[in-house]
């Protein structure tokens, strides 16, 4: 039980994906312009994550060693298909913002890193759990960073700004160095509370 | 040997099919919605840029061409109790800061411009993207390019650049211009015949 338990809250903060172990650096700097962007982009990650961590979980016993990584990609770029068809179809909006980071997912180190140090070695129900986990640390990492950059940079939060129309919020913050700038703080933060020297 | 490549053969080849249904469905469920969608976002646009219709500017959209011949976009009239209302011409320009921009511009059937919505733009935030704002965007409302000039007040037109985005409104007035010179092109063919 206490594992199990582990393996739910280990993603989120000890082991969160993004500020801990810097995985998927890639969609965690180039969407997360807005609040929305950033949550949109962890809630498709994690449902990539949960349908190919569970996938893999299920036929680990079948595939032969030799074509491990192989099986893992195929599976992974179905879902990731899957979800841009689903995106496609009922958020087209959501869709048009995160554009090319979304069949990037494939490719998204996190996914494969779970299916590989995790999926593949654990049962259907831990994997799931350890999915769920990992997909919360990442969707709340690029919600928390994507929030701060929308704030600075745009003065407004979901979209409802709360500037005055003439003031000019730091703009910087939502162009890419921006991205760079915010990250290393909220990562600064992060292991200050972590007590990192 | 033979024994030892059998087993991966087998199972890449059970996962790759067993995927390829999985995508298969989700591609017969999906289709539909996704073509309504995209369907749906061109409508709005064109709502927004003539005002009100009780046509389908999708069944009667005509090919336009620009007067070079070179290019082609796409035009939708709007029509209201059969008297046509407005247009809306879907164009592009490969100039914007951040490359192509793709615009609907509402046309009265004077020439003179309603109002026009990008559709598409890879313009910089809080920068080039203030051309889509009222701002910059009311200063086109009325707007006859056969009468003023459609170029920013620096190239000596009539219209205010955005403020440090002087690039992506060069490049929006070229979108606008070159729906406008096809529009004008079409008319002309239809006056001739």
């Amino acid at each position: 039980m206490s594992n199990s338990f582990n393996n739910l809250t280990r993603g989120i903060i000890r082991e969160n994906p993004v500020l801990v172990m810097l995985l998927g650096m890639c969609p965690t700097l180039g969407v997360t312009t807005s609040a929305i962007n950033g949550l949109g982009m962890g809630l498709a990650t994690m449902f990539v994550l949960l349908m190919s961590n569970m996938a893999i979980s299920c036929v680990k016993k079948v595939i032969p060693d030799i074509v491990r990584i192989p099986s893992f990609i195929i599976i992974i770029a179905s879902f990731v298909t899957v979800l841009e068809m689903l995106m496609q179809a009922y958020t087209p909006e959501l869709y048009a913002a995160l554009g090319i980071y979304i069949p990037l997912i494939v490719v998204n180190c996190i996914i494969l890193g779970r299916a590989e140090a995790f999926a593949s070695k654990n049962t259907v129900f831990q994997s799931l759990l350890d999915a769920i986990g990992m997909g919360l640390g990442f969707t709340l990492a690029l919600l928390l960073l994507g929030s701060l950059r929308e704030v600075l940079g745009n003065g407004s939060i979901f979209g409802y700004s709360f500037i005055s129309e003439n003031a000019s919020p730091m703009l910087l913050f939502i162009m890419p160095p921006g991205a760079f700038l915010a990250l290393g703080g909220i990562i600064a933060v992060v292991n200050k509370l972590r007590g990192v020297n | 040997m033979n024994k030892n490549i059998l087993k991966p053969v087998i199972a890449l080849t059970g996962i790759a099919v067993v995927m390829a249904l999985i995508l298969g469905k989700v591609r017969q469920i999906t289709q539909e919605p996704i073509s309504n969608a995209k369907n749906n976002q061109e409508l709005e646009a064109i709502a927004m840029v003539t005002g009100e219709f009780d046509n389908d500017p999708f069944a009667e959209k005509t090919d336009i061409f620009t007067p070079d011949k070179k290019e082609k976009f796409t035009m939708y009239p709007a029509r209201k109790e059969g008297k046509l209302n407005a247009v809306a011409i879907k164009s592009y320009t490969n100039t914007g800061f951040g490359g192509k921009i793709e615009i609907m511009t509402g046309f009265n059937a004077d020439g003179s411009i309603k109002t026009f919505k990008i559709i598409t733009s890879n313009e910089t935030p809080g920068l080039g993207s203030k051309t889509d704002e009222p701002k910059f965007k009311e200063q086109l409302n009325g707007f006859n390019p056969a009468k003023q000039v459609l170029k920013v007040k620096q190239d000596g037109g009539d219209v205010d650049a955005v403020t440090a985005a002087t690039i992506s409104s060069r490049a929006v007035l070229r979108a606008i211009e070159r729906a406008f010179a096809a529009f004008q092109n079409f008319n002309k063919r239809d006056e001739n015949e």
